[in-house]
């Protein structure tokens, strides 16, 4: 039975640790954005979709790279964040948290995008007529119809995250314990020839991954016949 | 001061509504005029969901003026759309309860099991998935659904428009319960000639996002110089009661303001008001008092104005009685072989009777 050294433990828990950060905090962002997005009819909304979109089509290494220079010391938020005495974020955990952020942006605004925007203006409107203020119209009618586009959103991003290397290495550089996540171990394990460690995290990684999928679209199954 | 006083002025890309109104307090206000004349937004416009400028004023409480814009969940109405559009995540139970829950204690009037048996929503109360029901089911829920918040106004766009025949005939009677029933004012949009004939106290009509003209229906529908007399089912609506059952021949006779009129007999009982319309098309008049006719509806009237139809007929409207109009549409020929001019006094003949209940 093949043993994970107590390295390679601590890169799959930073690992999981990230996800679930980056999963939650994408949907306290990506929510109102993709609301704004959705029901908007602003000149500059198509702009702010670009934007949003971007990490789509930018190799994670470039965006790495500008997000590191502009959290390092002469960066504009480097220097925000050493003015707010939190110091500088390359190289530490909240940096990645960050970074991962932005990089699945897109991944969790656009299925929830797509579900506000099939839900239409109509149930809001009879939302409104039977009394619902704004913010009751959205938890008691939009989250409600919208929640295929969140589980949508949810497993995205926390795979997304999960899976990301090149923002990673480019911002939190290789840190046990800090920002040593699984794709920089697997890589450290194939740099040092040592392909039995690496064969073992990478199908790991690929077992967890199929087995979060399976039951979030299983259970995701469940929880719409329960809602019909 | 009482009645509903509004004028909204709105421009969207290819439309402009320019509209103002005073309706009464009580009855059913129809908004009537051919798609694309504002109808909808009109009524957007009174609930609310569209920021137009301009005034409204219900029952002397101010909604909008220059101001003040009460928001949608603010503003004390129910709101009936065209398609039904129950919230599908919720039961029927929930969707009724949904505005209910959110109206305070104190001003709910209506209980729900009085709105479950007003509209004979008992047996589809516990069905769990809205989308199961059939289209006039549907219907019945969003109206009981708005209902519920005891609106001191009832909206209603096109709430038939989408739902087929049988499902139409099938709420009408709901829709004449609640006309009855209820002691708020409803305003209904529709482009169907046989509802507001059916449905209105009071008739709004629309071209091109104006208010034409304002008032009774059986007056304004009997106008000549609306575009309401160019439709195919043009004609005059009569308010009557019954006045007599006749068992031998199976007839019922109605009284009103004018004359009388002989029906199929009518399960009412003396004296209930019935709503008859009398399409143009199925009038004919004779100069003389007509000898050895099956019809048994013949009316002694005046003629009040007679107006081109086309390029073959006329429409002529008369007058029975001090109050009552009736129109007829005939051929330009017989017009003149006749020699009908204003003010003659002829004799109509009703072919059919079309009863509004």
């Amino acid at each position: 039975m093949h043993t994970f050294a107590p390295d390679d433990l601590q890169a799959l828990w930073l690992t999981l640790k990230l996800a679930a950060t980056t999963t939650c905090l994408l949907l306290l962002i990506a929510t109102p954005l993709a609301w704004w997005l959705a029901y908007s009819n602003k000149w500059y909304k198509g702009l702010l979709a670009a934007v949003v979109a971007l990490p789509l089509v930018i190799p994670p290494t470039v965006l790495g790279f500008y997000l590191l220079l502009l959290m390092g010391p002469h960066g504009l938020i480097g220097e925000m964040t050493a003015r707010l005495a939190l110091g500088r974020l390359p190289f530490t955990f909240a940096g990645l948290v960050v970074g991962s952020v932005l990089f699945s942006m897109p991944f969790a605004v656009q299925p929830i995008q797509n579900a506000f925007e099939s839900i239409g203006c109509r149930p809001l409107e009879v939302a409104a007529t039977l009394r619902a203020g704004a913010w009751d119209r959205f938890f008691s009618v939009a989250l409600p119809l919208a929640r295929p586009g969140f589980l949508t959103a949810i497993i995205l991003a926390f795979a997304h995250t999960v899976g990301e290397f090149g923002v990673v290495l480019m911002l939190g550089g290789n840190i046990p314990g800090e920002t040593r996540v699984l794709s920089v171990a697997i890589y450290n394990h194939v740099e040092a020839m040592e392909y039995d460690a690496a064969q073992w995290l990478a199908g790991g990684m690929v077992l967890f991954s199929f087995l979060v999928l399976l039951s979030l679209y299983l259970a995701g199954g469940k929880l719409w016949k329960g809602a019909r | 001061m009482n009645g509903i006083g509004a004028r909204f002025k709105m421009q969207l890309d290819n439309f402009s509504l320019d509209a103002a109104f005073n309706a009464p307090a009580t009855g059913v206000t129809a908004l009537f005029g051919p798609s694309g004349s504002g109808k909808t937004t009109l009524l957007r416009c009174i609930a609310g969901l569209e920021h137009a400028s301009g005034l409204l004023q219900v029952n002397g409480e101010i909604w909008q003026d220059n101001a003040i814009f009460l928001p949608v969940h603010k503003r004390p109405i129910g709101y009936v759309f065209q398609e039904a559009s129950l919230f599908t995540h919720l039961s029927v139970r929930a969707n009724l309860q949904y505005g209910l829950k959110r109206t305070p204690v104190t001003e709910r009037k209506v209980p729900l099991g009085q709105v479950v048996e007003w509209l004979s929503l008992g047996p589809l109360i516990e069905r769990r998935d809205p989308a199961k029901l059939s289209g006039g089911e549907r219907q019945r829920v969003a109206i009981a659904r708005a209902l519920l918040t005891s609106p001191r106004i009832l909206l209603m766009d096109e709430p038939l428009s989408a739902l087929d025949n049988n499902s139409r005939q099938e709420i009408l009677p709901y829709l004449e319960r609640l006309h009855r029933e209820l002691k708020i004012p409803v305003f209904y949009v529709t482009h169907a000639m046989d509802e507001v004939a059916r449905l209105a106290d009071h008739l709004l009509l629309l071209e091109k996002g104006r208010v034409i003209a304002s008032g009774k229906p059986g007056e304004l529908l009997a106008r000549l110089d609306l575009p309401t007399v160019h439709f195919d089912d043009a004609g005059a609506v009569i308010e009557a009661a019954v006045a007599q059952h006749d068992e031998a021949y199976h007839l019922t006779r109605l009284n009103f303001n004018g004359g009388s009129l002989w029906v199929s007999k009518l399960a009412q009982s003396f004296g209930a008001q019935i709503r008859v319309r009398v399409l143009a098309r199925d009038v004919s008049i004779a100069t003389q008092q007509p000898q050895g006719s099956s019809i048994s509806n013949i009316l002694a009237a005046r003629i009040l104005e007679i107006c081109d139809e086309g390029s073959d007929k006329v429409n002529v409207k008369m007058s029975i009685g001090d109050a009552q109009m009736l129109l007829s549409r005939i051929t330009r020929r017989s017009r003149d072989l006749l020699g009908l001019k204003v003010g003659m006094d002829v004799f109509a003949q009703l072919k059919s009777v079309a009863l509004m209940t």
